[in-house]
């Protein structure tokens, strides 16, 4: 098996490493972190764009061309979430929550160069997973069942009890139920039948993520700017000491050196589930990180925590290579751009599947080494960009608001080209706006909405599959194991509690 | 500051516009844009995009651009289509089957007649697919166990109940003798992710396009029981048909092209000798075969009687097996 592997690897050396490959992953990479950053255009339309090129080309180099413009999209998609607190792409949502704050703290080179150091880890440990464990992980996508889903959903959201700090558990938890209400809305997929669309076409498919977390962070955002009059926006002037500077301390790094890698394998097995995504990566990465935060970090995540930025995007860059496992080993796509990659596959005559080790080997590898090179591309170019584009908070504030909305509504009408989403994002953005002003936390809505149709159709599926009986949850090994590690996650502050309590008492009599 | 990011976006988006392939002198249509009701990589997708990809490299359309606009079943593009009519008479939707069946469930309240239909240009058969290490190696063998115990064998499909993926199954199941209203059908909310749950032992049928595993049952990881055609398959000779099993269903998805409502006869014809043309190259035999294709022509009013048999068909189908009332 080894030997197979190192025939592998050289022969994905050979195939990446000719020039035109070269210069093709660089290209990639170059046209995917421009159109990422875009907001409104995510890695599905940069990847779509760039198919019409591809024709032509030998399969292998037009894979590496459309994979680099995925990851790449993907890696410059911080962009505009660091910046303007408007994600471009749903698996970039998760890096407002952290990145935004920091840069308003005066800091966005160094939240964009965070950012883009957390994606290369990402990226680059997931593609040496992606090499060593390909046929292993296969396996794991494969035989994930329905029910393991709903247990991955439901450990999922015991992320929001680290949502926020102690008082406001009551607040996130309602958010929470928020979002998963929202997340009803639209056509039931098991029965088909419509769900609070009250007659209207435009809500048979539910609200849209991107759409939600548009809503609720950049216009509320653009709305407290322009209500906090002193704050923190004026004081920015490129000629602030740090603004530009991309520097991150040794001890910064060192203190995100845990959580890229965490989050790097969390990331990359939930994208090797066809059913999960980056989107699902990335938020569940950040609440991992968050859960395990001692209490003095925790109160830091939301506000502009370097571990709360570098978890989302270590996590959505490798769920992004891990969704090629079950996309070259068993042709099944697991989100949209990974679909779209399979159709240009199937174009250039190449059948995905368990055999395309065998089949097409210089595809495989070729596509797989030409990642290694992408992602340190990706840096190379993005590195040096990040002054200028940092340059653009120096803005003042009477036309960044403007900046924000409009490429919110440019970039809520660019998914479906459909004018009611707008009214529908004003309309969510008042009622969110409201709720911020009483104080309530908006990531939990984003957590619940994103979890609660995958966990209700899982369960609905669970319990067909399971003739309607709950055993499932403990009678699977694999979704007993999920369960086990939940019940850890709700536990662990009650123990810490537990700890501090008796270390309390233990000082006490002592003092 | 914004001189960087306009520049940048110049960069993006002149790189983008530099590199398109430029349209062909001669061709006959000038620009076609395929309207897809619904996401990349779909079954609409791949047939807009191999169909619309064929054409311009046969020279056949100048410039092919396409659209996803997926929502409502296909119901947010059929909307889309007749409310903007005057702006998209270079617009062609795909679609296929499930206009049909989601009008008559009342998904949308549109039906083909509220568009100009085209043409019908390929079909896929339905197929029932098990995983290689299923106990199963016939499809008789899966009715007698339904008929021992219906909850013993549930079939995954990529739609919801009610749906061409669950129809033909209960279709099957009536055929057999069996009562289709006990069919336990798993409904997964895409093709492919209904074949992983078919993996991973969610279930041990699933009911897909025959071109949805080919690929796969080619390469030995699930295997082909039966499929809906009147006769074999050329790309797959060993497998059997229902209606060779003794069980009288035949079923064909097809695909096709709808125009705006009242396009214009001249431009309709103009599209049916394009296709006509289509069907001639070496190109389109090729495309045809990757994705497991086969031809299913029926050009401008011949597509409006074969909806119309679709439509009495299914709907009498579904009232029987009481999915309509």
């Amino acid at each position: 098996m080894f030997d197979g592997l190192l025939n592998g690897m050289m022969m994905g050396i050979e195939t990446a490493f000719i020039p035109m490959n070269i210069v093709i992953v660089l290209f990639a990479c170059f046209m995917g972190s421009m159109i990422g950053m875009l907001p409104g255009l995510g890695p599905i339309t940069a990847v779509a764009l760039m198919i019409p090129l591809t024709y032509g080309l030998n399969p292998a180099t037009g894979m590496i061309l459309l994979a680099g413009v995925y990851y790449g999209a993907i890696f410059g998609g911080s962009t505009s979430s660091i910046l303007i607190n408007a994600p471009g792409e749903a698996a970039v949502v998760a890096t407002t929550f952290d990145g935004y704050p920091l840069a308003r703290r005066g800091q966005p080179g160094k939240a964009l160069a965070v950012a883009a150091y957390a994606s290369f880890s990402g990226g680059t440990i997931s593609v040496i997973l992606l090499m060593f464990f390909a046929p292993a992980m296969a396996n794991v996508s494969k035989n994930f069942q329905s029910g393991d889903y709903f247990a991955l959903m439901i450990l999922g959201l015991t992320a929001i009890s680290a949502f926020t700090g102690r008082g406001s558990f009551l607040k996130s938890i309602l958010m929470a139920i928020f979002g998963l209400m929202l997340s009803t809305i639209g056509t039931d997929q098991t029965s088909g039948t419509q769900r609070f669309t009250f007659g209207s076409l435009e809500l048979l498919d539910g609200i849209d993520f991107l759409l939600l977390a548009m809503a609720t962070f950049a216009i509320t955002e653009a709305v407290f700017i322009v209500l906090n009059r002193d704050a923190a926006s004026d004081s920015f002037k490129p000629r602030n000491l740090g603004f530009k500077s991309l520097k991150v301390s040794k001890k910064e790094i060192k203190s995100i050196i845990p959580t890229v890698g965490r989050s790097s394998l969390l990331g990359y097995f939930i994208g090797v589930l066809p059913g999960a995504g980056a989107t699902l990566g990335s938020m569940m990465a950040y609440g991992m990180e968050r859960n395990l935060a001692s209490k003095e970090d925790q109160a830091e995540f939301g506000k502009g925590s370097l571990k709360g930025l570098a978890a989302p995007e270590a996590g959505n860059n490798a769920a992004s290579t891990g969704s090629f496992i079950p996309l070259l080993t068993l042709g099944i796509p697991g989100s949209g751009t990974t679909a779209v990659m399979l159709g240009a596959l199937i174009a250039y005559g190449i059948n995905p599947g368990p055999r395309m080790f065998v089949e097409s080997p210089e595809t495989f590898w070729g596509v797989i080494m030409s990642m290694y090179m992408g992602n340190m591309f990706l840096l190379v170019i993005n590195l040096p960009l990040i002054p200028y584009i940092a340059r653009l908070l120096a803005v003042p504030r009477n036309m960044l608001v403007p900046f924000i909305l409009f490429f919110s509504i440019i970039g809520v009408y660019l998914i479906t080209f459909n004018a009611f989403d707008i009214k529908m994002m004003v309309i969510i953005g008042v009622i969110a706006l409201f709720l911020r002003l009483m104080d309530f936390p908006m990531a939990p809505i984003l957590l619940g909405f994103i979890l609660g149709g995958l966990m209700e159709y899982n369960l609905r599926r669970a319990l067909i599959i399971n003739d309607e009986s709950l055993s499932f949850m403990w009678e699977r090994p694999s979704t007993l194991i999920i369960n086990l590690i939940t019940l850890v996650f709700l536990l662990l502050p009650l123990i810490r509690e537990a700890r501090t309590r008796i270390s309390l008492m233990r000082q006490k009599p002592a003092a | 500051m914004k001189k960087g990011l306009l520049s940048i976006l110049f960069i993006a988006i002149a790189s983008v516009f530099l590199v398109l392939p430029s349209a062909a002198a001669d061709s006959m249509v000038e620009e076609i844009h395929f309207l897809i009701p619904g996401g990349a990589g779909g079954g609409w997708d791949t047939t807009a995009r191999g169909v619309g990809r064929t054409l311009q490299t046969t020279g056949l359309v100048g410039t092919a651009s396409f659209e996803n606009m997926s929502g409502g079943g296909g119901g947010k593009a059929i909307n889309h289509i007749i409310s903007t009519a005057r702006r998209q008479q270079n617009t062609l939707m795909v679609n296929s089957t499930p206009i049909v069946i989601r009008s008559l469930q009342g998904v949308f309240p549109q039906s083909f007649r509220d568009l100009t239909p085209v043409a019908s240009v390929i079909a896929d058969f339905a197929a029932f697919v098990v995983p290689k290490g299923s106990k199963y190696t016939s499809f008789t063998q899966v009715v007698a166990d339904f008929k021992r115990n219906p909850k013993s064998v549930k079939v995954a499909g990529g739609s919801v109940k009610g749906s061409m993926d669950h129809l033909v199954p209960a279709m099957a199941i009536e055929a057999a003798g069996g009562d289709p209203l006990k069919l336990v059908y798993v409904p997964y909310d895409a093709g492919g992710k209904a074949m992983a749950g078919l993996l991973s032992g969610d279930t041990q049928v699933l009911s897909t396009g025959f071109g949805e595993a080919v690929n796969l049952a080619s390469q030995g990881e699930v295997r082909i029981l039966a499929v809906t055609s009147a006769e074999r398959l050329a790309e797959a000779p060993d497998v059997a048909t229902l209606k060779e099993l003794g069980y009288d269903v035949v079923f064909a998805n097809w695909r096709g092209f709808f125009g705006p409502p009242n396009l214009s006869k001249k431009k309709v014809d103009q599209y049916l000798a394009m296709f006509k043309k289509m069907y001639g190259t070496s190109e389109w035999d090729s495309t045809r075969k990757k994705y497991g294709w086969q031809n299913l022509y029926n050009p401008g009013a011949e597509f409006i009687t074969f909806l119309e048999q679709q439509e009495k068909a299914v709907g009498e189908m579904m009232r029987n097996l009481g999915f309509l009332q």
